[in-house]
Formats: C-alpha cells, structure tokens, sequence
C-alpha cells in the first residue's frame, strides 16, 4: 500500500502540492488525472523519492520515503519519468537489462536474462534489441523504457505518460499488459494518463489533481462526468456512454 | 573482431617500439640487446601504454560522470591540481620518497575534481559546451597558480617538466608505479554497469537505487589515482582522455563494460603511437608524445565536434 500523508510542497515559494492525502491499496490501475501544471508529476517523483519531501509522509510497502534504503525501495518500487533526457548510446537490450540492476548489481544471473527477454518480448522489441537508443523512434523509445521498467519487476509501478508518443496498438497493448500484471500478479500501477477515455477504459480507479489538490476520486463510472471535466479540465466536451462506460466526446 | 584488431595494432606498435630507438638492435646477439631491452626499450613501452590506457579510462569515466562528452580530467583542473600537489609536496618535504609525492599529488588532484564539479553543478544541462568552458578556466586557474609558487620558488623547470608529458626519461625502477594507475583503471571495470546507469541520469540512477555519492566518489579516486601517478612519472598528456571515449562510444557505444576496454586498448595504442611517431621523426632527436598527441589530438577534437556533429553531443 502506498501511502499519502499530508504532502504540502513548493517550488520558490509557489506551491505546487496542497495538502495531499491519499491511500492506494496493493493490486489495481490508478490513473491520475488531471490538467496540465497539477502536480500530476511532481507527486510521482516525490512518492519514488526524485525529490526530497518537504513536509509530510509517504510510506510504500511500510518504507518510510527518505528513510528508507535506495536499492531497498528500487525492488519495490519503479518510475517512469515523464521526460527522459538519455543521450547515452545504448542497445535496447542494454537498457532494459539494466532494469535488472537493484537483483543483481552488476552480475546478471540467467534468471536476470530470462526477464530481459520477457520484457523485451512484452513490449515487441525483440527486433530492436540490437538497436542502438539514438536511432529508435519516439515511440519506439518509449517502449523500450517502459520495458526497463517492467524488467525491474517491482511490486508498485509509477508511470509519468507512458502512452506519450504511441500509436493506438502498441497503447492498447500497453494497457492490457498492465491490466494483467494488476488483476493476475497484483500488481499496483499508478499512472498518469491525459486521455481520459484511457483511464475510463482500463483504471479501476480515477483520482483527479487540479493545483496541487486532489478534486475527485473514484471509481470511473462514478467521477467521469460532465460535471467533472468542466470543473477539473474547463472544458464543456461531454461524456456519453458506451457499452456501460463513460465515453468523452472530443 | 574489432577489439582483434585493436590487440592487433597494440602489438604491432609495441613491437616496433621495442626495435626503435638510438641504439640499432639489428645485428646483433640476443644477449647484447637484452640489457637495452630490459632497461629502457621494455619500461618506455609499458608506460606509455600504461599511461594511454589508463588516461584514456579516466577520461571516459569523468564523462560519465559529467555526463558531458567533452571533459577530460588533464584539461577541466585534475591534471593540473596533480602538478601543484607534486610542487607542495617538493617544498615542504623535498626528502620524501616518490610514492609519497604521488600520494600527495593524487589528493590534491582529489581535491580539484571535486572543486570542478561542485563547480559545473549549477551549469544548467541546456548548456553543455559550458561545462568544457568552465573546466579548461578552472583548470588553468589552478596552473596558474602553481605556476606562481614554482616562479617564487624557483622550481618553474621543474613544472615544465610535469606540463610536457614525454617518455625519453623513462627506464627501468622509474616508471613501476604506472602499474598502479593501470591497475586503478582495470579496477574501475569491476563497477563498469553502475557507470553506465550514471550516464542515463539522475532520474534514472535513483530509480534503480544506485548508490550515487559512492559511486562518483569511486569515479574520482581512480581518475584521481592516475592523474597524480602519470603527471609524477611522465607528465601531463592531454586529449586522450577526451579523444579516444569519444571514438569508442561512436563505435562501440556507451555500455562501459563493452566500451572500458576498447577505450583502454585505443588510449594505449594513440599513445604509443605518438611516442614512437615523436622518436622516428627526427631521429635520431625526439619530440615529446605530449607535443605530438597536442598536435594529433587537436585534429581529432576537431573533427569529432565538425566533422562527426550529430553523434558528438
Ligand atoms: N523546477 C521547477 N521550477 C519551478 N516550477 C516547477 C518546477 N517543476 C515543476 N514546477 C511547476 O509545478 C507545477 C506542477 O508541475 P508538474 O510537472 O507536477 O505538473 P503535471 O501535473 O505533471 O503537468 P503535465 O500534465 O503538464 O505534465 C507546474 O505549475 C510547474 O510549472
Ligand atoms: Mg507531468
């Protein structure tokens, strides 16, 4: 269980967290939402120890964040930033087996190469294993870092706009591999999504931020509304439903 | 195939090197070149590649660190903060042994790693050629400075000798400890994935708990380490520390397990080579390897920042 206490957190004096409480229970898809300058990433980083806690408390699995050991927490705990600026000239494969770092520090064992490969068959990449970083496409490279993260194996996943750059199969397939690692292994995902129709579709649970405050939790069905994008998003598109879920029209 | 090749080259040059110098080996009996061998062709052969290589290593691990393509620790302050140590250390205990010397001078190359990079931390990363900029004012900040003890102490010929790296002087029971600086390099391979996971940034560092401050600290010692050792025993040798990572990473990428030899074997190689180059020119008269690699190093630079733009930031 992730825990949220009290977080209150500013940049130069702007405050960008107020107060934020929030409890996620193991198991399921959070999505967060949210307009653009909430505080959506700020949050994740904070929870996967990016930046120091200013004030408040944050607990993952019991591990107190800023107190709790680095590659202690790096087996419990994975993030996918939002933005990445890797210029290192690495193979996909190279990449997504560093995911396996916080096991093996170094040495890999076979079992560490089993999961690389998964990851790498997960996410369709087997045929860019060999390819160097620099030459993938924006897609393709957001594959491969989500990938890194599915190798680190961890039982909370955060992840900062995975969908970011990718066309609607390789979205799809993204989803519903994350479904799966939620319903079958129990895993927890945290994610960040801008279309809401994403999270309508897949989150078991919707949990909105506007100016460092969360406005709305729930289950999908229940917070997406009209009501709830002209409030949170200031928008007037409308939510229609289909196949008993909530749909927004664009 | 390539790091064949490499091994290759390595040897080839070695063997030349062995053949080269003022005295012909060619006729005569094993036991009349041997003595020649032992005490002078053999050790210039190893210290230059000893110090190639390990320049070359702790060049690429700075920029790992630095995540900067274009420091090298004998420009941006290291190299520099080694010859003042040197120079503190002849004026305060002029009697003590070599090793001592070159214990001083690495803690006080130590100390001007870290000054460069509490330094450049506050470079914004949307500026890189910044972090160069700062390295080579800072760097010659410093040997400006020792520069000014050697003036008011007259040991200014002295640091000259430090500056101009070369291996004319090298022989036998002068030039052992280089071993150790091989060996600060070599070691630095053990903790080769940790300083690949350093180039991929903060963020992703603290992602997969890797333990940031040891690992830098690590980083440091062993650049430090070989800037203290290579600037007592043959001088200062700039650009092969900037140079050859560059290469290597170009055509073998930044995995530093894959990339940390291959970077050894090319640092060695140029080095010997510019060695041998600066021993056949004029022969038989020398130019000093640093003069050469100045001279085929700045060609190189200049062709990886033109010549090769699109890879090179
Ligand atoms: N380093 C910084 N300096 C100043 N302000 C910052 C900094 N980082 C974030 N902010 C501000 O904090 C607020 C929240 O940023 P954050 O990145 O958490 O938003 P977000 O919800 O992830 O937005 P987006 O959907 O655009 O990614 C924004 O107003 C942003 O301008
Ligand atoms: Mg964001």
């Amino acid at each position: 269980m992730i825990r949220i206490d009290a977080v209150c957190h500013g940049i130069g004096g702007q405050p960008i967290l107020r107060d934020v409480s929030l409890e996620i229970g193991k198991g399921g898809i959070v999505a967060l939402v949210g307009p653009n300058g909430a505080g959506k990433s700020t949050l994740l980083s904070l929870i996967a120890r990016l930046q120091p806690l200013q004030t408040g408390r944050i607990t993952v699995d019991g591990h107190v964040i800023g107190q709790v050991r680095d590659d202690v927490l790096a087996r419990t705990l994975a993030i996918l930033p939002q933005h990445l600026d890797v210029a290192s000239r690495l193979s996909v494969r190279d990449l997504v087996g560093f995911g396996r770092y916080p096991y093996h520090k170094g040495r890999p064992t076979p079992q560490d190469l089993v999961r690389v490969d998964a990851a790498l068959a997960a996410f369709e990449l087997d045929d860019l294993a060999a390819r160097a970083l620099d030459t993938l496409s924006g897609g393709q490279r957001q594959r491969a870092f989500v990938a890194m993260a599915y190798a680190q194996d961890t039982d909370y996943l955060l992840l900062d706009e995975p969908l970011n750059n990718l066309d609607i199969a390789a979205s799809r397939g993204l989803m519903h591999r994350l479904r799966d690692l939620a319903r079958q292994d129990g895993r927890t995902v945290v994610i960040v999504l801008h279309d809401i129709n994403y999270a309508a579709a897949y989150a078991d649970r919707i949990v909105a931020l506007k100016s460092g405050r969360v406005v709305a939790d729930g289950a999908p069905g229940a917070v997406v509304t009209d009501a709830f994008l002209r409030t949170v998003f200031d928008t007037d598109a409308t939510v229609a439903h289909v196949q008993g879920r909530p749909m927004v029209c664009v | 195939m390539r790091s064949g090749l490499s091994l290759l080259a390595v040897a080839l040059l070695a063997l030349v090197s062995l053949g080269v110098g003022a005295i012909d080996l060619w006729p005569a009996t094993l036991a009349e070149i041997w003595p020649v061998l032992r005490d002078s062709r053999l050790p210039r052969t190893c210290a230059a590649l000893l110090t190639g290589a390990s320049l070359a290593v702790a060049g690429q691990i700075m920029q790992q660190i630095a995540r900067n393509r274009f420091v090298d620790p004998m420009t941006s302050g290291t190299g520099q903060g080694a010859a003042l140590g040197i120079l503190l250390a002849v004026l305060v205990m002029p009697a003590a042994p070599i090793g001592v010397q070159m214990g001083m001078a690495s803690l006080t190359a130590l100390a001007a790693s870290l000054g460069f990079f509490a330094l450049v931390r506050r470079v914004p990363p949307t500026q890189p050629l910044l972090i160069p900029l700062v390295g080579l004012i800072y760097g010659g900040v410093i040997w400006a400075g020792t520069t000014f003890v050697a003036y008011q102490t007259d040991l200014l010929q002295f640091v000259e000798i430090w500056m101009n790296g070369e291996f004319s002087g090298v022989m036998r029971g002068r030039y052992e400890l280089l071993w150790l600086a091989g060996l600060a390099a070599a070691l630095i391979y053990v903790v080769a994935d940790q300083f690949s996971i350093l180039g991929l940034g903060d963020a992703v560092s603290v992602n997969l708990g890797l333990n940031h401050r040891q690992i830098v600290l690590t980083g440091l010692v062993m650049i430090s380490v070989v800037a203290g050792l290579t600037v007592v025993t043959v001088g200062l040798i700039p650009f092969v520390g900037l140079v050859v990572p560059n290469l290597v990473s170009q055509s073998t990428g930044d995995n530093m397990r894959r990339a940390l030899p291959a970077t050894a074997l090319m640092g060695g190689a140029l080095v010997l080579g510019a060695d041998l180059l600066g021993r056949l020119v004029i022969h038989p008269f020398e130019i000093p390897a640093g003069t050469v690699i100045g001279i085929v190093g700045a060609g190189l630079f200049l062709w990886l920042l033109y010549g090769a733009r699109g890879h090179a930031a």
